[in-house]
């Protein structure tokens, strides 16, 4: 059996997210090759091919691939399709768009953030934002996964593989990269980051937001916001945690005026260490903490910041 | 231009979820339903177009039982013009829906097909894509701007690392995210409006699509609860615990 992981990239460097997905090919696949699809992408190519377990890194290094637009992508994985059983991508706003696409063409399911294999044909998943698992049996014969990352080890970096580069004829007329805003904090990323330091609408308005940062960079931590943080505009979308943003599992996780609706507890609730700080004592957010601490975070922020100083 | 907005019918979005306990399933005997947030940010999107005068008709599609009758009408009540419930099983897999939505697609020839970015149930995120697949259309996943011009539409999509501006040529597949607009409530006048609006049905075989299953949902279970916490009383004594107890601080 073979599986093939698509490599989450950015041209320049390797998502640390494809070696979780590394682990959970080898779950399903003795031989696992990882397709990079790109532009001027060789760095990553290289740095796929240290990955243990990997045993051929297939390199599709084309201009057309690249913004990792679906519609350019999708026929480079079906051309090199066949034969896998398995196709594994990470559940990133990159992976979501792509592969989904790719299984219609194959005419197979998708699997949707897998956190478990059981077997080569069963996958448990979150449903309902995560407040139940299901778990899945698939008659398909190949399986077109996203993965949830975070609940993967990442593969070991002392590995060896060759780089086959291959030509695909990506071009496609239909879509077109116009600009991108792209965040470019010196904070740790927060999807791989040991501590998250996250705020929602108790920090009030942008101005104040400055306390999470202030805590967060004296932790060396990541910065989240919820969903009435990042809709009231304290913060850019890309940090906004939960059912429909992203989600984390860090060592330490530091819910800051969070209420901790459902949607927001879907995506750090399996975080090893949760800690609420909010003013109201019956809050939903302190049902998961480990934690809590109630009372005023305009008060508490700074006393927390001078203790770590 | 005609614009195709899909819905689906899920739980309530503020109501608990219980799984039976038999883990054959999540309990939704007597729980409140709704239509999907991102299918009304859609709806939102697609009548607004038309509001613009960009867009000549909205017509809302639902797959499932009845009871997605339900949904219809406050979607004709929102601002559709006609609606067409495809009658079908409540639980159907993406890939069959999305065949479904083909099928449609060919008989409407939308110049837009605006759908929910994900279904707040199955938390797939899916059906656009696939229906982009299978039309061959271009595809614009989790938008949060849509902006008409000429025979083109850009998009802003909401990105893992930010935003991305993407220019598709029509007609396309647009999926919408939670900060694209914020819906309207529908209002009474709007509401018996609605009841005058079409409804059409139709079944899978005068779609002329086969059904074919490729999951199987062997059990549903709760997720394991976390172990209670404790509650500390000042900003020192949770410095102290998250150094020497749950070692988290140097
Ligand atoms: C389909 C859908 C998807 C969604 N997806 C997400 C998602 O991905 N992520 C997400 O986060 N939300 C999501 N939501 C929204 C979610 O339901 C909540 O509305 C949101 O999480 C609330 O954000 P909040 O906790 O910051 O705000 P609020 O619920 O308003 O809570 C603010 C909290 O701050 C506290 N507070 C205020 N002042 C102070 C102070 N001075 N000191 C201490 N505490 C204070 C208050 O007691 C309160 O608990 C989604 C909703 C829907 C319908
Ligand atoms: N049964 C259905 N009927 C109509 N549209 C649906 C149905 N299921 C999913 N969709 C559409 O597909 C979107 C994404 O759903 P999903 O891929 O299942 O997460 C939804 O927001 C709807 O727009």
């Amino acid at each position: 059996m073979k599986a093939l992981v698509i490599a989450e990239h950015d041209n320049k460097t390797l998502n640390p997210a494809t070696r979780s997905l590394v682990t959970a090919a080898l779950q399903l696949a003795d031989t696992v090759d990882v397709l990079v699809m790109g532009a001027d992408c060789n760095p990553v190519a290289q740095s796929a091919a240290k990955t243990n377990g990997v045993a051929k890194v297939l390199l599709a290094d084309n201009p057309a691939c690249k913004h990792q637009l679906a519609e350019a992508l999708t026929p480079a994985v079906l051309q090199v399709a066949t034969g896998y059983s398995a196709i594994l991508a990470a559940s990133s706003t990159t992976g979501k768009n792509l592969l989904p696409r790719v299984a219609a063409l194959l005419d197979v399911a998708q699997l949707s953030e897998v956190v478990r294999i059981e077997d080569k044909d069963t996958f448990t998943r979150p449903i309902y934002a995560g407040n139940a698992l299901a778990r899945v049996r698939s008659a398909d014969p190949v399986k077109v996964i996203t993965i949830r990352a975070s609940s993967f080890e990442e593969a070991a970096v002392d590995g060896n593989a060759v780089i086959e580069p291959i030509a695909v004829s990506a071009v496609q007329q239909m879509s077109r990269f116009v600009s991108e805003n792209l965040n470019n904090s010196a904070r740790p990323q927060l999807e791989a980051a040991k501590t998250v330091v996250s705020g929602g609408r108790g920090l009030g308005s942008a101005e104040n937001f400055a306390l999470v940062e202030n805590l967060a960079d004296r932790l060396g931590a990541a910065i989240g916001a919820s969903r009435a943080a990042v809709d009231a505009g304290y913060v850019g979308n890309e940090l906004q945690v939960g059912q429909t943003g992203k989600i984390v599992a860090p060592d330490l996780y530091i819910a800051v005026g969070i209420s901790g609706a459902i949607q927001h507890l879907a995506g750090m609730k399996e975080s090893r260490i949760i800690v609420a700080i909010n003013k109201d004592p019956e809050a939903p957010i302190f049902q998961v903490a480990d934690y809590g601490l109630v009372g005023d975070l305009f008060e508490i922020l700074p006393e927390l910041e001078k203790l770590l100083a | 231009m005609k614009i195709l907005v899909p819905i689906k019918r899920t739980l309530d979005a503020y109501i608990k979820v219980r799984v039976h306990i038999d883990n054959s399933g999540v309990d939704l005997s007597n729980a409140k339903m709704a239509m999907n947030p991102f299918c009304e940010i859609a709806l939102e999107e697609a009548v607004r177009l038309k509001e613009k005068g960009v867009a000549s008709e909205v017509i809302a599609v639902s797959i499932g039982g009845d009871k997605v009758g339900d949904q219809l009408r406050t979607a004709l009540a929102l601002g559709a013009d006609r609606s067409i419930h495809i009658k079908a099983d409540d639980d159907l897999e993406s890939l069959n829906i999305a065949k479904l939505l083909k099928s449609v697609v060919e008989r409407e020839a939308p110049g837009l097909v605006i759908l929910g970015k994900q279904a707040i149930d199955s938390d797939n995120n899916q059906v656009g894509q696939m229906l982009a697949a299978l039309c061959g259309y271009p595809q614009a996943t989790f938008a949060s701007r849509v902006e008409m011009k000429d025979n083109l539409v850009e998009v802003t999509r909401e990105v893992d690392s930010g935003e991305q501006v993407l220019e598709l040529t029509l007609p396309a597949i647009i999926t919408a995210d939670l900060r694209l607009n914020e819906p309207r409530y529908a209002k009474l006048p709007d509401i018996m409006k609605a009841k005058k609006k079409p409804v059409d049905t139709l079944t899978p075989d005068e779609l002329g699509v086969t059904l074919r299953s490729h999951l199987t949902i062997e059990s549903v279970s709760e997720p394991a609860p976390r172990k209670p916490g404790i509650r500390v009383h000042s900003a020192s004594e949770l410095v102290e615990k998250l150094r020497n107890e749950a070692k988290v601080l140097p």
